[in-house]
């Protein structure tokens, strides 16, 4: 899809980017959530924002998505800035919140079929959009259950069927696996993939499972304390540590650090004193569990 | 249940169209402005009526209180002759009344959706589509609005299967129709600003019980204006109820109302309900 709207030169330069942040900042009262954020995500990729709880993963989500005011300048959405534009940004986002946020009153089918709606799909490919997305994330033959029934997992694949329905370029996800068992984590990163293949929309997504990033995203940005702290594919994350471990005198037979020691090393002795050691990730998982 | 698939999703016996991922591709065209507020209430509205079918629960244990009121209280009173009613039997006075008060009890509540929905992420995921808060808002209010009529249809059987004398003209059905969505719009809206304030759903669900009686009671729904006394009757001036019960009363029966005044007054406290609601949105959205 090209840009139809005139745009100056400069929107052009940023619509090659999917999103960039420029010093995004948001402060709830007197805590800044979100301090100084810079960040490119190309378009294509599957770009995950790590970090420990309160690191501000979802607040720089919600001021990606218009859900907080921004100050122009400070994002671009494919050249669009959600400070001046919100519905144009709208149109290209597909969005699964943190919470299983699938209507349990209704059935799969309705549930992507209020998304195909709001988002204009003329009445008569309305059906079919809906079958495909359903489809594509495998519910067809639960559609017409009452998502009440459904699994967490099956709610997670149903969101991405009422995110997918309005065919996004930049399809947000916050934190699409909390909560789920390991298999049904599997099940969502799959799914997640493999409509990246066949749409290549570019992915954003916040996670503090560190295994998940490095096997799943093309880019991370880890996340401490409202701004980026390492940028990079995974690999490069990686070797980078290593090899700043074996300049420092570290044995060669050390094992190679994950993306977990890369975290721990940027963040510093800081990672423990505010809420976010990943222990919290037990906690975290049992709110998920009784919100869903 | 939640098993991991490996193969592609197999559709099943549905033409091409059905299958692969090709229209996920291409985003739909906008709607032009003008379309979208009516695109996005018929939407809302039918997500209510989605739920109404798969669980009928509510429009039973709803229609407990409107029946007894009318069963009770009307019998009693008509047999009594205590309120002047200009010549018609008490039960048939009081039956718009009862009709707009369950209307009313239905759109009071309404917020507590709304907070519900803020709590399970459903309402920050609508307000990431490209609808306006105020369209959202319509939407919500018009599918209140829905609900109560049918809440409405129920009352309006029960009574005339009690004997009372109802008018089954068309165009006034569709009038009563209009005057109750429109009334439930703008008590739903009510409802929707309280929780915008209150954020939370056991105060608005305190304030909503504190404040539907005295709506009740401070309205023409059980007595005619001219009986109360005069601080009633400013309250009563007051109250979009009155106008709704105004209308619904000449509608149904065929007494004499103001009905252009009382449709204004409904059409305007809805627009001011939503203008509210919307200005408050945003805090739930926080």
């Amino acid at each position: 899809m090209t840009p139809d709207t005139a745009g100056a030169a400069a929107e052009r330069a940023a619509a090659d980017d999917a999103v960039t942040c420029t010093g995004l900042a948001h402060a709830f009262g007197g805590t800044k959530a979100v301090d100084g954020l810079d960040l490119a995500v190309g378009p294509g990729e599957v770009f995950g924002l790590l970090g420990p709880n309160g690191a501000g993963k979802t607040t720089a989500i919600r001021c990606i998505t218009t859900l907080l005011p921004v100050p122009a300048g400070m994002v671009r959405v494919f050249g669009h800035d959600p400070a001046r534009d919100r519905m144009a940004v709208r149109r290209l986002l597909g969005y699964v919140p943190q919470q299983l946020s699938a209507d349990a009153a209704l059935t799969g089918r309705e549930n992507v079929t209020l998304f195909a709606r709001v988002f204009d799909v003329p009445r008569r490919e309305r059906a079919a959009r809906v079958a495909q997305a359903l489809a594509a994330v495998d519910l067809t033959d639960a559609a017409d259950r009452l998502a009440k029934t459904y699994s967490g997992g099956m709610i997670r694949r149903l969101e991405l069927a009422q995110a997918l329905v309005s065919a996004p370029r930049l399809l947000i996800l916050d934190e699409p696996t909390i909560g789920l068992d390991p298999i049904a984590r599997t099940g969502v990163w799959e799914h997640i993939n493999a409509v990246r293949a066949a749409t290549g929309m570019t992915v954003l997504v916040t996670t503090h499972y560190m295994d998940e990033a490095d096997q799943y995203c093309d880019r991370v940005g880890l996340m401490h304390r409202g701004r980026i702290r390492a940028l990079g594919t995974p690999a490069e994350l990686r070797q980078g540590l290593g090899e700043r471990r074996r300049a420092q005198g570290a044995p060669a037979t050390d094992p190679p650090p994950t993306l977990e020691d890369v975290f721990r090393d940027v963040a510093g002795s800081g990672l423990d004193d505010t809420s976010g050691d990943f222990r919290d990730v037990r906690s975290t998982r049992r709110t998920a569990h009784r919100l869903g | 249940m939640s098993e991991a698939p490996a193969a592609p999703p197999t559709v099943s016996a549905e033409p091409a169209g059905e299958s692969g991922i090709g229209l996920l591709v291409r985003p739909p065209r906008p709607r032009a402005g003008w379309r979208l507020l009516p695109a996005r209430v018929a939407a809302m509205c039918a997500v209510e009526l989605q739920k109404l079918r798969h669980d009928r629960t509510e429009l039973y244990t709803r229609a407990v209180q409107p029946a007894l009121w009318l069963l009770i209280f009307g019998q009693t009173f008509t047999r009594i002759r205590a309120i002047p009613t200009g010549g018609i039997p008490y039960i048939d006075f009081m039956a718009p009344g009862i009709i707009a008060q369950s209307a009313m009890f239905i759109a009071i509540f309404y917020g507590i959706q709304i907070i519900w929905e803020r709590d399970a992420g459903v309402l920050n995921k609508l307000l990431v589509t490209p609808t306006p808060r105020s369209a959202l808002v319509t939407g919500k209010a018009f599918a209140a609005g829905v609900k109560s009529l049918i809440q409405a249809i129920v009352v309006i059987v029960i009574a005339a299967l009690l004997g009372v004398a109802l008018t089954w003209n068309p165009l006034r059905l569709l009038g009563v129709a209009a005057a109750v969505i429109l009334g439930s719009a703008f008590f739903s809206c009510l409802s929707m600003t309280i929780a915008g304030i209150v954020l939370s759903r056991d105060r608005l669900m305190g304030i909503g019980q504190a404040i539907t009686m005295p709506l009740f009671f401070g309205s023409n729904a059980l007595y005619p204006v001219a009986v109360m006394p005069g601080w009633l009757q400013a309250v009563s001036k007051a109250n979009p109820l009155s106008y709704q019960v105004d209308a619904l009363r000449g509608l149904l029966l065929g007494t004499s109302a103001h009905l252009a005044l009382d449709f204004v007054v409904l059409v305007v406290a809805a627009a001011l309900g939503i203008t509210a609601a919307s200005g408050l949105l945003g805090r739930l959205a926080r």
